[in-house]
């Protein structure tokens, strides 16, 4: 299935589904959206919600390239979309030295020496893109900057090479962990979706889908346990899907052994956490 | 009028509603809004809420407004009542405010103004005078004046170095510019003749700021809360929280240039204004539900004077909590001010084990200190 034939909300979820992403409504809708409206999308939510899965289930349901790019800070225009390989550069100036290669500037900031990071590679990609800006909120207020410039006209330019523009807008997903917010400018250019936990009965589906095989007798007890842990609200990390995802392969690969108590540094990583879950018996007659 | 004009007014005064609730809708997203409409199944009801939501709002914050505007405007299903929305902690909130004690600002006193009054110094030892004074014997007219001295102690904060770089002439330890080093070679035939350099910036570090606002803090919470509005206002990457029973972040309302006004937000916003206190409680909150903006290198500020009221052993529990998350944490009491004073309280002696610095902070100069340790982290 390509981009173009994703033509409706359910085809967006059915590409989704493919991949063994259960998407609810609301959030196939939005990638419906991103890809019609051709915006970008910015996804927030807790940790281990499957923000970035999303990205990697569309590339592959549409049978799209998926480039990422992975921010950090300080990252910087040579970090995202182009720097030049000064070694090779170096090596062509002490060949035209010798007589033996090309060692003019034009030549040197040629596209020969161009390496190109993520963002340039998505804008020059002959296949369609899934461009996934992954953990925004990691990178800095002048990248954002920069990135707000990039998205709304799908242009760089490179002072060596002149402007390069895109062959067809990829289809963009953000995904931010809210570590802080991010600029308003930014935001407005994007469509918007907040991803939550999913109800127990989609947490049950996920899970048959992602481990085929899967008794249900362990997928139920799972899902029960962690919609507990997310219920008591005094934990300081509540559980993702895909702690939910390790929980059940745990006790999957324990078999008959397999015990919520014994397994629950699967779900929960605060030893606080833990010591509170076992005195309180919050997982009693699960 | 024909059914797109209505449309078209409908997504109007939807517009207007959400921007009337503070959210930020242009005419770009209300052309979005037209253009999301058409792509999806406009007798559905849901279908066009969720396509609506999806462009209208660009935050978690926004949806709820959303939701309000939208059931406003196009009319509230059956079955989802407002009541199911509405927060039910706000109403506790105004429960709680009208059972618990509250504490009104000592009526100063008479003899009190006399002395004022009769010390009319020049304006340059005013400011000198009004450093030393605690925030509790504070006049209307010193509060103003002292507006300007916090301005300048906000702006001076943390920071910490940044992974971005810049060109610097040469130091030891710096890390060569390669491009430049190429683009200069060319003019050499290629040998790196003249080097450069480059060496990380210095950015702001985050700072939280958690302010007690309960009963016991009455006298110094209005003074307390203009240092967050400065610092807010000044510098980056600042998040403002206020607290008596409850923990409510105030860094948007207190987001602004106007002092007044956005003291008056922060009030409001605040449930719990004079009420009881539970710092404990407070501070289990902040670590839950704003861990990741308190987390991984942000200075923490506490100001309360520790009279905890809540559990025992919660506080002592969160504050260890805190302090392994934060970079630093910082405790002022206004109590700390009086020379014999020792950390005896519950509260405090918890406290006290998991704090880096224990300051004042009841008075301009005691928040110079605490300016000055803050540059120095």
């Amino acid at each position: 299935m390509t981009f173009a034939e994703l033509r409706s909300v359910e085809a967006a979820s059915d590409a989704l589904a493919a991949e063994s992403y259960l998407a609810d409504r609301p959030l196939a809708l939005a990638v419906h959206l991103a890809i019609v409206l051709e915006q970008p999308l910015l996804l927030e939510g807790e940790a281990g919600v499957g923000k970035t899965e999303v990205a990697r289930a569309l590339a592959t349901g549409t049978g799209s390239r998926l480039i990422r790019l992975q921010c950090h800070e300080g990252m910087d225009l040579h970090h995202a979309v182009y720097d030049w390989d000064y070694a090779r550069q170096l090596l062509a100036l002490r060949a035209a030295e010798a007589g033996t290669g090309p060692g003019g500037e034009t030549e040197l900031f040629s596209r020969r020496f161009l390496l190109r990071r993520p963002l340039l590679e998505a804008l020059e990609s002959e296949d369609p893109v899934v461009l996934l800006i992954d953990e925004i909120d990691r990178a800095d207020d002048e990248f954002e900057a920069f990135l707000l410039e990039f998205l709304s006209d799908f242009a760089v330019t490179i002072p060596e090479l002149g402007t390069i523009t895109g062959r067809q807008r990829p289809v963009v997903i953000l995904t931010s962990n809210r570590t802080r917010e991010l600029h308003d400018a930014l935001k407005r250019r994007c469509l918007y979706h907040w991803i939550d936990y999913p109800s127990p009965e989609r947490e049950r589906a996920i899970l048959h889908a992602r481990i085929p095989g899967v008794p249900e007798s362990i997928a139920a007890r799972v899902v029960a346990a962690v919609g507990r842990l997310r219920d008591h609200g005094d934990l300081y990390k509540l559980p993702g899907v895909g702690e939910t995802l390790v929980w059940a392969q745990a006790l999957l690969a324990l078999g008959s052994e397999g015990d919520l108590d014994q397994t629950l540094g699967a779900a929960l990583k605060v030893h606080e956490d833990v010591v509170r879950v076992r005195e309180r018996k919050v997982l009693e007659g699960v | 009028m024909s059914e797109a004009d209505a449309l078209v007014s409908r997504l109007g005064s939807l517009a207007a509603l959400l921007r009337a609730q503070g959210s930020r809708v242009g005419v770009g997203e209300l052309l979005d809004a037209h253009r999301a409409l058409r792509v999806v199944d406009c007798s559905s009801r849901e279908d066009s809420r969720l396509a609506l939501r999806t462009v209208l709002c660009s935050g978690r914050s926004d949806m709820e407004r959303f939701d309000r505007a939208f059931d406003a405007v196009f009319g509230a299903e059956r079955g989802t009542a407002d009541a199911d929305r509405a927060d039910p902690l706000a109403e506790l909130g105004a429960v709680t405010r009208s059972v618990l004690p509250r504490a009104a600002i000592p009526a100063s006193d008479p003899a009190q103004q006399v002395a004022e009054r009769s010390a009319i110094p020049a304006a340059w030892s005013d400011l000198e005078l009004l450093r030393h004074k605690d925030f509790a014997q504070y006049s209307d007219a010193e509060m103003v004046v002292a507006r300007e001295l916090m301005a300048r102690l906000a702006r001076r904060g943390p920071t910490r170095l940044s992974r971005r770089t810049r060109p610097v002439r040469r130091r030891r330890g710096h890390t060569p510019d390669v491009r430049r080093v190429l683009r200069a070679s060319l003019r050499t035939g290629g040998e790196p003749v003249q080097r450069h350099w480059r060496a990380p910036t210095r950015r702001s570090r985050p700072v939280v700021l958690v302010c007690d606002v309960s009963g016991s803090m009455t006298p110094y919470a209005r003074m307390l809360l203009q240092y967050l509005h400065a610092s807010v206002a000044a510098r980056r990457r600042v998040e403002a929280f206020a607290f008596g029973t409850r923990l409510t972040r105030i860094t948007n309302e207190l987001a602004g240039r106007d002092h007044d006004r956005a003291l008056a937000r922060a009030a409001d916003a605040v449930a719990d204004f004079s009420g009881g206190t539970r710092i404990g409680a407070a501070l289990a909150e902040l670590n839950r539900l704003h861990g990741r903006r308190v987390g991984r290198g942000a200075v923490i500020v506490i100001l309360s004077d520790g009279w905890d009221r809540g559990e025992p052993g919660v506080l002592e529990a969160e504050m260890a909590r805190l302090r392994r998350s934060a970079h630093r944490l910082v405790w002022l009491n206004p109590l700390a001010a009086h020379p014999d004073f020792e950390p005896l309280t519950r509260g405090m002696r918890a406290a006290v084990p998991h704090t880096d610095e224990l300051l004042a902070g009841n008075s301009i100069a005691s928040l110079e200190e605490l300016a000055c340790i803050l540059e120095e982290i």
